[in-house]
C-alpha cells in the first residue's frame, strides 16, 4: 500500500497517460477502420485492393516493428512530431486493421435480403449502407469491437518503451526510488485491470442495449 | 453479403460504370502520389547511397542478422512447445467436473488474458530477474497458453452433443470420451484458430526487443545506429520488415489453407464446425455453454 500512496502522482500521471493514449488511438482506429471497411466493400476496385493490402499487411506486422518504423523511421524523413503523436499513429493504424475486419464480418452477418430489399426500393449504395445495412451491422459489431479496443488498451503498454508517459513506464521511476518491485508491478497490474474492466463493462452495457435476437 | 454476390449495389449500368472508373482512377492517382512521395523522400534523404547498403555485404553484419532471426525463431519455438501443453492442461481444468479445479483454471486463464503481455514480460524480467529469453518465453507462454486454453475449450464444447452421448452409451469412461472422441474432433475443427494464435505469438516475440533480448529487431537496431555505416536505418527496415511480415504472412496463409482444406474434407461433416482463420487481436472464439 505504501508503494501506491507514496508514488500516487507518478501512478496517476501514468494512468492518465495510458487513458489518453487509449482514447485518442481508439478514435483514430475506429475512424480509419470504418473508412477502410467501406473501401473493402465498395464497387471501386483500386480502393478494394488498397483496403485488402492495408489489412493484410498491418495484421501481420508485429506492433513493436511498427513502433520501431514509426518512432525511429519517420524522423529520417524529416518528419519530427512528439513521441505521443507517433505512438498514437502506430497504435491507431495497427488497430484500424482489426476494426476493419470486425466491421466487415459485421456487415456480412446482415442477411443479403436486406440489401436487396433496400435496392429494390430504389436506394443508392450510400443510402443502402447508411440506412439499412450499417445500423444492423452495428449491433453484431459491438462485442468484437469491444474486445479489439481492450486489446488496444493492453497494447498501449508498448508505447512506454518509446518515451511516452504511460502506466507500465512508471516502474522505472518507482524502482529507482527503491520501492518493492513486486508491489510496484501489482499496482501497475491493478491500473490496467481497472481500464480493461471498465471498457468491457461499457461494451457489455452497449451490447445489452442494442442486442437483438437473430 | 460479400462483394462478389454484391447485394449492396445494383449491377452497374454504363453511366455508373463510367463513374466507378473515374473514382477508380482518382483513387489510383492518390495511391500513386503517396507511393511517389515515399520514393521521392527515400531518394531525397539519400537512403539509396552505397554507403548505407554496403554493410549488408559484410559477413559480420549478415551473421548478426541471421543470429537475430535465429533467436526470434528460438523464442517462438519454445513458446509453441510450452504454450500448447499449457493450453491443453488449463482447457482440461476448465472443463473438469471438480469445482475447485475448474475455479482455479478459470482464475488463471482469465487473469493472464486480462493482463497486458508486456506487463507480464517486464515483471518476469525486472522483478524475478530472469534472463531475457526466458522472461520473453514465460510471458508469451502464459498469455498465448491462456488464449489457447479458451480455443481448446471452445472446440470441445462445439462438438455436437450426440458425439459425447454416443460415446458414453458405448460405455466409455470420462477420460476415454475426452481423448478418443471429443479432443480429436475439437483439434481438427480448431486447427485454423490454433495456427492463427501462433501467428500472434510469432508477432509478439518482437516484444523481446524491449527487454534487450538479442532478437531480429535488436540486431537491426545495432546496425542502424552504427555511425561507421552512415546510420542505415531505412535500409535496415527495408531488409527486416519484409522478412518479419513475410514469416507472419506465411503462417497466416497456412491457417487459411488448413481452414479451406478441412471445410472441404468429408470426414469433418457432422462434427464440430470449422472455425475461421484470421489473425486475432481480441478474444478467441467464444465457447458456447
Amino acid at each position: 500500500m505504501k508503494t501506491l500512496t507514496d508514488n500516487w502522482s507518478t501512478y496517476w500521471d501514468g494512468f492518465l497517460g495510458t487513458l489518453s493514449l487509449f482514447a485518442v488511438s481508439a478514435v483514430l482506429s475506429l475512424v480509419l477502420g470504418v473508412l477502410i471497411a467501406g473501401f473493402r466493400v465498395s464497387p471501386v476496385r483500386p480502393l478494394r485492393v488498397f483496403g485488402t493490402l492495408w489489412v493484410t499487411v498491418l495484421r501481420n506486422t508485429p506492433l513493436t516493428l511498427l513502433f520501431f518504423i514509426v518512432v525511429l523511421g519517420l524522423p529520417r524523413f524529416n518528419i519530427t512530431l512528439p513521441f505521443y503523436v507517433f505512438a498514437v499513429l502506430a497504435l491507431g493504424c495497427y488497430t484500424s486493421a482489426f476494426v476493419c475486419e470486425s466491421m466487415r464480418s459485421g456487415i456480412n452477418t446482415v442477411p443479403p435480403g436486406q440489401g436487396e430489399a433496400a435496392r429494390s426500393l430504389g436506394m443508392s449504395f450510400g443510402q443502402t449502407m447508411s440506412l439499412v445495412v450499417l445500423p444492423q451491422a452495428y449491433r453484431s459489431v459491438v462485442a468484437p469491437i469491444g474486445s479489439v479496443l481492450i486489446a488496444l488498451a493492453k497494447n498501449s503498454a508498448i508505447a512506454g518503451s518509446f518515451s511516452v508517459v504511460e502506466l507500465l513506464g512508471t516502474y522505472r521511476t518507482i524502482n529507482e526510488l527503491g520501492y518493492s518491485i513486486i508491489w510496484t508491478f501489482v499496482w501497475i497490474a491493478v491500473g490496467y485491470l481497472i481500464i480493461t474492466l471498465a471498457i468491457s463493462a461499457v461494451f457489455n452495457l452497449l451490447e445489452r442495449r442494442v442486442a437483438v435476437s437473430r | 453479403m460479400t462483394v462478389e454476390s454484391s447485394a449492396l449495389y445494383d449491377i452497374p449500368g454504363p453511366r455508373a460504370l463510367a463513374r466507378h472508373r473515374t473514382y477508380g482512377w482518382m483513387a489510383l492517382l492518390l495511391i500513386a502520389a503517396l507511393i511517389g512521395w515515399v520514393v521521392y523522400m527515400l531518394f531525397h534523404t539519400h537512403q539509396f547511397t552505397a554507403a548505407k547498403w554496403e554493410p549488408f555485404q559484410y559477413r559480420g553484419v549478415q551473421d548478426l542478422l541471421l543470429r537475430g532471426l535465429g533467436n526470434t525463431l528460438r523464442a517462438f519455438g519454445w513458446t509453441v512447445l510450452f504454450a500448447l501443453p499449457f493450453g491443453a492442461l488449463f482447457a482440461a481444468g476448465r472443463l473438469s467436473d471438480h469445482r475447485v479445479v475448474r475455479w482455479f483454471a478459470t482464475l488463471v486463464v482469465e487473469f493472464f488474458r486480462a493482463m497486458p503481455l508486456l506487463v507480464m514480460i517486464f515483471f518476469v524480467f525486472v522483478a524475478l530477474k530472469v534472463q531475457p529469453l526466458w522472461a520473453l518465453v514465460a510471458g508469451l507462454v502464459l498469455y498465448n497458453g491462456s488464449v489457447l486454453a479458451e480455443v481448446f475449450r471452445a472446440g470441445v464444447l462445439a462438438v455436437p452433443k450426440g458425439q459425447r452421448e454416443a460415446a458414453y452409451a458405448l460405455g466409455m469412461r470420462k477420460t476415454q470420451v475426452m481423448t478418443y472422441v471429443l479432443v480429436p474432433q475439437a483439434c481438427r475443427a480448431m486447427l485454423p484458430a490454433i495456427i492463427s494464435q501462433l501467428v500472434v505469438a510469432l508477432k509478439d516475440t518482437s516484444l523481446g526487443f524491449l527487454i534487450t533480448y538479442e532478437e531480429f529487431l535488436h540486431a537491426g537496431k545495432l546496425i542502424a545506429t552504427n555511425l561507421d555505416y552512415d546510420l542505415p536505418f531505412i535500409p535496415v527496415v527495408m531488409v527486416i520488415a519484409p522478412i518479419y511480415i513475410g514469416m507472419c504472412l506465411l503462417l497466416s496463409w497456412l491457417a487459411r489453407w488448413v481452414e479451406r482444406r478441412s471445410r472441404r474434407s468429408p470426414s469433418m461433416r457432422g462434427g464440430a464446425p470449422v472455425v475461421k482463420a484470421g489473425v486475432a487481436m481480441g478474444l478467441p472464439p467464444a465457447a458456447q455453454q
